[in-house]
């Protein structure tokens, strides 16, 4: 097939813009921090915050919202990521959910989210009064996002209300703020989930290899696949972890993250079945299953 | 138009390097309530594949319960967003769908068609490259139809796809299509669209929108998608001089200094001369950086640092062109605005303008005309509602680089910004500069204000007594004045009432004509304290932006505001000039208090409630406020 020769592809102009969108956050605020949740989207942010600042180092912190429940690869992931960037790495824990040991099998997936993430990131915001937080989320996500700004203004309560959103001409953003007011800023919103592997592929960006495909102990339980990543994991009766050929196609807790059985244990291995496959991404994530709707209500509530 | 499944499953690397030189298209969607853009956009997202099985469980499950197509799927419930408007079945915003094919990726700006149109339409065309418009063969060419034309046309889109569909409930007639083109052409020359495709589709039915449909034989042009797989993209930026819009400045360390932004015009090369405005002084590319390397080139749309060969000053907001071709530098437009807030555009109000990476101080004067967007006629207005578009004069309080709209989006296209709420309230497009902005230059005085301070025993200020009518205010002012003039101050009192007989008396009060009495006061006021006295000003300026207006107006330690404060009950029990009983028995209105808002201020230097303190009290209260601020002594 012939293509046109543009000057620039599509990805060229995709990040061009997430670089331009960075560096307005930036100069347009007091205190930002980026929210860097491990996953290959928050690879692909802090890969082009590296290359928007070059060869400055990204003049602000990496934040993550912490449950203690994450995959153990992704905390080693985590800090190796922190060290050889030369960032700093601010982790966060809600001491609430730390003293009454919040945890997905005592009190349910929607209150453990909740307590740990929704509440724990208003936490790290007020405490160190970020006035501007970077997310990786993207529109192709989910219905509600299609419509979130690229500039995103959180109330002083940091809810966000759908109807009051700013209008985005251009390539301008407003980056002010009412006493109180904060902002999430989304730099890879036009991205699809295509567009980040391939860009992942393309610039060789580290991962955590938990989306790659290995033998891994699991559980089978009402549909999902659920991996034993440690003792805390409190098996039912009858329930015996067996080894399989497992990967994940998002990443959070790891009690809450269904994984699909595959044999893609590279990146285009990955790439190849994402292609091919016929479920959405966000399927393997229990907290979207409360009922249509549920994600605008988490955000109005101030989830990210 | 899915993606190639046998090249996915035989040869990923090989698909992966053909992906991976798609070009990106971006295009606006508009068309009115129930003409099939829902239809039409959820149909191209099903047919690139891009709908899982999990989502199409959800649409047929929401195809029957809420849906409009009976058995069939109903594409358009794809599309809504949120809950809220799935309840009303409307699409209340701009929202952004993303699909590929084998040739391009493709961003859809989506916008409805309702009342909030010209809001949410400019947003959507201001980042399109091509604007797809929907008529429904039945209706033919419609108001709405004109209006999203002129709105795509005043964003300067070049390329326009007009979609004449629902052909199939026409039984796919050649006529009527013929006689909707016809109609169409002859419109769209008035308003300088030339670049038209069109093409008889069925959006619900898939004629012409993927593959050409055997039903229009008579049609020999592409189906849509073809069209919008080889329409040109190339940044026409491009052609543009080079233009770089200073976002950051990058100093890692003492060594190195480099100046980051997006190239929006042109291309740069190191050894280009280049000319950073509005300073004006000129150096050369050194280096054109980047984390993959220094770059032999870049053009408009690549993010890139640059550093120059010569230690000039350059800081965020500055504009770098090309030495031989610069923008223009002005402080005075005519532009379009477009209002994007429900409150309205104030002749005379301070806003903030943002252009590129700079802010700037704005104030629109009245409109010259207001364009009605389903006529094109020009009507009379002073002031702009949300959702009207008005020809204006901008006066910035700093000269800005610009280049015309037409020419360049990114250094012509502005948004406005209120400076209480700091939200975006409009939009707008610089076309030229007035020429009176290279003119008038501020004339050069010798005696100035120290000289005139010198004469007396005291320094100038502002004692700006604000609240509702009745607070007390005239009382409070009359008897600071009789006391300061008495330790020999130089004063004068500016009282609303009287002002409104003269200077002001061709003002009513209206909100629009709120802001200009003040901002003349303000401009009196300044000219006073200028020429060295104290000035008293007994307003009930009710409005924060303009009373910040007032303080701009003067220096940060002259101005004091004092906050005479009494409920509405206490001021209206007073009455001292009878004018709530007249408001009340709705013979007078836009009465502050009453039926027109009143927004005390947040923080004035001086707080008077006067239900606790007498007149005199509350003079000494403000001397004292003067003399800390060594106003007197």
């Amino acid at each position: 097939m012939v293509l046109e020769a543009a000057r620039l592809t599509h990805l060229q102009r995709l990040e061009a813009e997430a670089i331009q969108i960075m560096r307005e956050a930036v100069s347009e605020s007091e205190r930002p921090a980026m929210l860097y949740s491990i996953g290959k989207d928050s690879s692909v942010m802090l890969h082009l915050a590296r290359k928007a600042f070059f060869p400055s180092i990204p003049p602000f912190p990496l934040v993550h919202v912490d449950t203690t429940w994450k995959f153990s690869e992704m905390y080693s992931f985590r800090d190796q990521t922190a060290k050889d960037l030369g960032m700093d790495l601010i982790v966060h824990r809600n001491p609430e959910c730390v003293e009454r040991g919040i945890n997905p099998f005592d009190h349910g997936s929607a209150l453990h989210t909740d307590m740990w993430k929704t509440e724990g990131l208003k936490q790290v915001i007020d405490l160190y009064k970020f006035d501007l937080c970077f997310g990786g989320a993207r529109r192709d996500e989910e219905k509600s996002r299609a419509k979130e700004r690229v500039f995103s203004v959180r109330s002083p309560q940091h809810q966000w209300d759908p109807k009051r959103q700013r209008p985005e001409l251009w390539q301008i953003y407003n980056g002010r703020r009412s006493p109180g007011e904060t902002l999430r800023v989304f730099p890879i919103s036009n991205w699809t989930e295509l567009d980040v592997w391939q860009y992942v592929h393309l610039e060789q960006i580290p991962i955590v290899p938990l989306y790659l495909s290995r033998p891994r102990p699991v559980v089978d339980r009402d549909g999902m696949l659920i991996m034993v990543d440690d003792d805390r994991f409190r098996l039912r009766e009858g329930e015996v972890p067996e080894m399989k050929s497992i990967r994940f196609r998002t990443l959070g807790c790891y009690p809450l993250s269904g994984a699909i059985e595959s044999d893609a244990d590279t990146l285009t291995g990955v790439i190849q079945e994402m292609l091919l496959a016929t479920t959405s991404e966000r399927q393997g994530r229990i907290i979207d299953f409360d009922g249509a709707g549920s994600m605008e209500k988490k955000k109005q509530e101030g989830y990210f | 138009m899915s993606h190639s499944s046998e090249l996915i499953a035989s040869d990923i690397e090989g698909y992966l390097r053909s992906h991976q030189y798609k070009s990106l298209l971006r295009f606006i969607t508009c068309g009115s309530v129930d003409d099939g853009k829902s239809t039409l956009i959820g149909r191209m997202l099903y047919e690139s594949h891009l709908v899982f099985e999990d989502h199409l469980a959800a649409l047929e499950a929401d195809s029957a319960k809420v849906g409009t197509q009976g058995a069939d799927l109903d594409f358009a419930l794809l599309l809504d967003g949120l809950t809220a408007e799935r309840e009303q079945g409307i699409t209340i915003d701009v929202a952004y769908r993303y699909f590929s094919t084998e040739r391009r990726k493709f961003i859809v700006a989506d916008t409805p068609g309702h009342e909030q149109y010209t809001r949410n339409m400019v947003t959507g065309a201001s980042t399109a490259d091509v604007a797809v418009i929907l008529v429904d063969a039945r209706k033919g060419v419609l108001t709405q139809t004109r209006r999203h034309s002129y709105l795509v046309s005043l964003l300067g889109l070049k390329r326009v796809v007009v979609a004449i569909n629902k052909m199939d409930l026409v039984e796919f007639s050649q006529s009527r299509f013929e006689e909707i083109e016809a109609e169409y052409r002859e419109f769209a020359g008035q308003i300088g669209l030339d670049d038209m495709t069109f093409i008889p589709m069925s959006a619900l039915k898939g004629d012409n929108v993927t593959d050409a449909s055997t039903n229009t034989p008579w049609y020999s042009g592409p189906t849509l998608i073809e069209y919008l797989e080889t329409v040109p993209v190339d940044d026409e930026r491009a052609e543009q001089p080079f233009r770089l819009p200073v976002q950051w400045v990058n100093r890692p360390n003492l060594d190195f200094r480099g100046f980051s932004g997006q190239i929006v015009g042109g291309t740069v090369r190191p050894g280009d001369r280049i000319r950073v405005l509005p300073a004006g002084t000129t150096s050369t590319i050194d280096r054109i950086v980047t984390m993959d390397g220094d770059l032999d080139e870049a053009i408009a749309g690549q993010s890139v640092t640059l550093t120059l060969a010569d230690e000039i000053d350059a800081s965020r907001g500055d504009l770098i062109c090309a030495a031989d071709s610069p923008a223009e530098v002005a402080d005075q437009f005519e532009g379009h605005v477009i209002w994007m807030h429900e409150d309205a555009m104030l002749p005379g109000r301070p806003y903030l303008m943002k252009i590129g990476t700079r802010t700037v101080g704005v104030t629109i004067a009245n409109p010259k005309y207001r364009v009605d967007v389903n006529t094109l006629d020009h009507l009379a207005a002073n002031k702009l509602e949300l959702n009207e578009i008005g020809v204006c004069n901008l006066s910035l309080d700093r000269p800005i680089p610009f280049d015309a709209y037409n020419d360049n989006r990114d250094t012509g296209g502005f948004i406005i910004i209120d400076k209480i709420t700091q939200n975006t309230v409009g939009a707008g497009l610089l076309h030229f500069a007035l020429r009176r902005s290279h003119n008038i230059h501020w004339q050069d005085v010798k005696v100035d204000k120290a000289a005139r301070t010198g004469l007396n025993i005291h320094r100038p200020g502002v004692v700006w007594l604000t609240g509702l009518s009745g607070a007390g205010k005239s009382t409070i002012a009359n008897v600071v004045e009789a006391k300061l003039h008495s330790l020999g101050v130089r004063t004068y009192l500016l009282d609303g009432d009287n002002v409104r007989h003269g200077l002001n008396r061709d003002l009513g009060f209206t909100d629009a004509d709120r802001v200009e009495n003040i901002r003349r006061i303000a401009e009196v006021t300044g000219l006073m304290v200028d020429a060295g006295l104290v000035v008293l000003v007994s307003f009930i300026s009710p409005f924060r932006a303009e009373r910040q207006l007032a303080r701009d107006r003067v220096e940060a330690d002259e101005f004091i505001e004092v906050h005479v404060d009494a409920s509405v009950e206490l001021a209206e029990s007073r009455d001292p000039k009878g004018l709530y009983a007249k408001a009340r028995a709705g013979e007078l209105t836009n009465f502050t208090g009453v039926d027109s808002p009143y927004e005390p201020p947040e923080s004035p230097e001086v707080y008077i409630d006067t239900a606790a303190l007498s007149p005199e009290a509350a003079a000494e209260l403000v001397i004292a406020t003067l003399r800390v601020r060594g106003i007197v002594s």
